[in-house]
């Protein structure tokens, strides 16, 4: 045995993309620097580009037919797996949350502990939304009249980047109200506090949710989301994190992008920093992305 | 120099070299012509008497030199490296638009489906009209007047698969049948398969006789010839030694055009397997004076695909076959790919699959 004693060295990790199932580097090869709340270096995320949010569509279409069609009571146990692997790691989510947030090891646990507790919330709501968003409608006629919500298709999702709760909490409170419903979606990572949404891609890998259901791109806002507002295959277009207050990422342009192609569009809050994502959420976001589909049923003679 | 590092060293200058010494031994009875009547008797004029007995086809067949895999492989590979951007992008997306032989070759295929498909030759993108037209339609016999009607009026040409396609299993009478037929119907050309079973056994000479018969099947009654295409499935063939021998044959017995492939096997048109079929026509023209068409077919699908292939034209033929009279694509879903690309070039949005037809 040496008497020198050698302090060991950290394996640091790679931070990746997520898309369609795997973890691809950018498309670019570029990274760019996370730093916590203080400034100090975290780690290095890919820097996504246009081409990445193009590939992160293709994944997402591919993967629509398959999701959609599965059972509201299929994709409600899938969901709750994913809740499983997040309370496996919860100590690494809390300690990513703190760092990104700056708030102290307690509160960023108990953020984490919400952040399980919606995604079970969510898992929930799979085969349950069709009682709030359809129903049996009476109409003069000898038939059954009958409305039931369809998920409307690929969502881009530009994640929350603003309020208390918002890299986590806030993430997991976009993503699974959308896929939820059968939606797949692309998510445009919050810029500054990327380092959760990449890890809640590991958890998504190891849970039973098919590749290319949830794809997660970290880098600019204002590079990834304009290509997702303008993406003629792209169906709806969440702008919770559309922050900025002018320029290609900011919400009103990607509204406009958005018009050409009759996207489904959801607004960020008017004052998104003020946003406590702790709050329940209610229906609304589950109602976001659906379209209806009425079927009429002769009924017997 | 710097023409060694540029080319890596690759069997086909060999090929040259042979072709070379054919025509120059040949000299003395050979008028070198670049005619484009690539009939049966004047194809291959420097080559001549090389098909004059099996003995003799045989042994040329055979004298060709080997194909080095590993060169061939790494070249191919090597010219699909290439980055096309911008300006170069969007002349390259439409001059692969114009070389498509849209196709349709389905038992399921109903007259309604190939009206379609004529349609979206004409005008494949109807939010753009400065959109290329397609080179041809291919479809099977039966359906040839079909497409000569939806046509008419365009420079479209009606390319008909014949000679029991897919599998060229059938006798030689039915076999010419079916071409007459297909020419009687109104086709600009005829995309006839090979017999494989004949190839690989060593009867070169049946497989030369029966091209020869088949050619003579696509003249017309004014004297004309319906341009002939000669498929070689290079999937089922087994050996880049067999592809070069079977170029070589084709383009002897009169061939206007090489093509890879049915599109119905498991291995369809492969980068190394065109590169090869370029550098036989490259070197027959060298031989012969006479320009043969070649035509990738099946499992191209991508813009980036087509754009390799565009890219190994120009840098193994030039400018000169750089057009949809001597280089085709054999495809269907291409189309789409490659209008998806022209919108996002014009528009600077992603397209998605909404917004071009379904077949």
């Amino acid at each position: 045995m040496s008497d020198t004693t050698f302090a060991r060295l950290d394996v640091l990790k790679t931070y990746k993309l997520y898309v369609g199932g795997k973890f691809p580097r950018s498309e670019s090869g570029r990274v760019y620097e996370v730093t916590d709340s203080k400034g100090e270096w975290l780690a290095n995320a890919p820097l996504g580009t246009r081409k990445d949010a193009r590939d992160a569509v293709l994944a997402a279409r591919a993967a629509v037919k398959g999701w959609a069609g599965t059972t509201a009571y299929n994709r409600g146990q899938v969901l709750y797996r994913v809740a499983e692997m997040l309370q496996g790691r919860r100590e690494q989510f809390a300690a990513e949350v703190s760092l990104s947030e700056g708030v102290g090891p307690k509160k960023a646990a108990a953020l984490v502990d919400a952040a399980i507790d919606r995604w079970v919330w969510y898992a929930g709501w799979t085969d349950k939304v069709a009682q709030i968003a359809g129903g049996a409608n009476p109409v003069a006629g000898p038939y059954f009249n009958l409305s039931t919500p369809e998920p409307t298709g690929v969502v881009g999702i530009v994640a929350p980047q603003a309020g208390y709760g918002h890299s986590l909490l806030g993430l997991v409170s976009v993503i699974a109200p959308a896929i939820a419903t059968g939606n797949t979606v692309v998510v445009a990572a919050a810029a500054d506090a990327p380092l959760p949404a990449l890890s809640l891609g590991e958890v998504l890998a190891t849970s039973d949710v098919p590749g290319g259901v949830v794809n997660i791109i970290s880098g600019r806002t204002a590079d990834i989301a304009p290509t997702l507002a303008s993406h003629q295959d792209v169906n709806a277009l969440d702008l919770t994190g559309a922050i900025a207050a002018d320029g290609p990422g900011a919400a009103a342009a990607l509204e406009a992008a958005a018009a050409d192609t009759l996207k489904r569009v959801v607004r960020p809050e008017l004052d998104p920093f003020a946003q406590d994502w702790t709050n329940a959420p209610g229906t609304d976001r589950l109602l976001s992305f659906l379209e209806t589909k009425t079927v009429w049923h002769p009924m017997g003679i | 120099m710097a023409e060694v590092s540029v080319r890596p060293r690759k069997p086909a200058g060999k090929v040259v070299s042979l072709a070379v010494g054919y025509a120059r031994r040949y000299a003395g009875l050979v008028t070198m012509s670049t005619v484009a009547a690539n009939a049966p008797g004047v194809a291959g004029s420097g080559l001549a008497d090389v098909a004059a007995s099996e003995a003799s086809l045989r042994r040329f067949l055979h004298g060709l030199p080997g194909v080095d895999q590993v060169g061939l492989e790494a070249r191919a590979a090597t010219l699909g490296t290439r980055s096309i951007k911008t300006t170069a992008k969007a002349y390259a997306i439409d001059l692969a638009i114009s070389m498509i032989d849209l196709t349709t070759l389905e038992g399921a295929d109903t007259v309604g489906k190939v009206r379609a498909l004529c349609a979206k030759g004409r005008t494949p993108d109807p939010t753009d009209p400065t959109t290329p037209r397609v080179a041809a339609i291919c479809v099977y016999p039966d359906m040839v007047a079909t497409a000569k009607d939806a046509l008419r009026g365009t420079d479209i040409q009606v390319a008909s698969v014949a000679t029991a396609f897919p599998a060229g299993r059938a006798a030689l009478p039915v076999k010419l049948a079916d071409t007459a037929d297909a020419v009687a119907a109104g086709a600009d050309e005829i995309d006839m398969v090979i017999d494989r079973g004949a190839f690989l056994s060593g009867r070169y000479f049946d497989v030369y006789n029966e091209i020869v018969a088949v050619k003579e099947a696509c003249k017309r009654p004014d004297g004309t010839y319906a341009h002939l295409k000669v498929i070689f499935e290079t999937g089922e063939l087994q050996t880049y030694d067999n592809v070069r021998r079977v170029s070589w044959l084709a383009m002897l017995a009169g061939a206007d055009f090489i093509k890879t492939s049915t599109g119905k096997v498991a291995v369809n048109a492969t980068p190394p397997v065109t590169l090869l079929m370029l550098e036989a026509v490259r070197d027959f023209r060298a031989a012969t004076g006479v320009q043969v068409g070649v035509k990738p077919a099946g499992g191209i699908k991508t813009t980036k695909d087509a754009m390799k292939y565009l890219v190994m034209v120009n840098e193994t033929l030039g400018d000169d076959w750089l057009s949809p009279h001597w280089f085709r694509f054999g495809a269907s879903s291409l189309l789409n790919d490659l209008l998806m690309q022209r919108q996002k070039l014009a528009t600077g949005r992603y397209s998605g699959p909404d917004y071009v037809t379904v077949d």
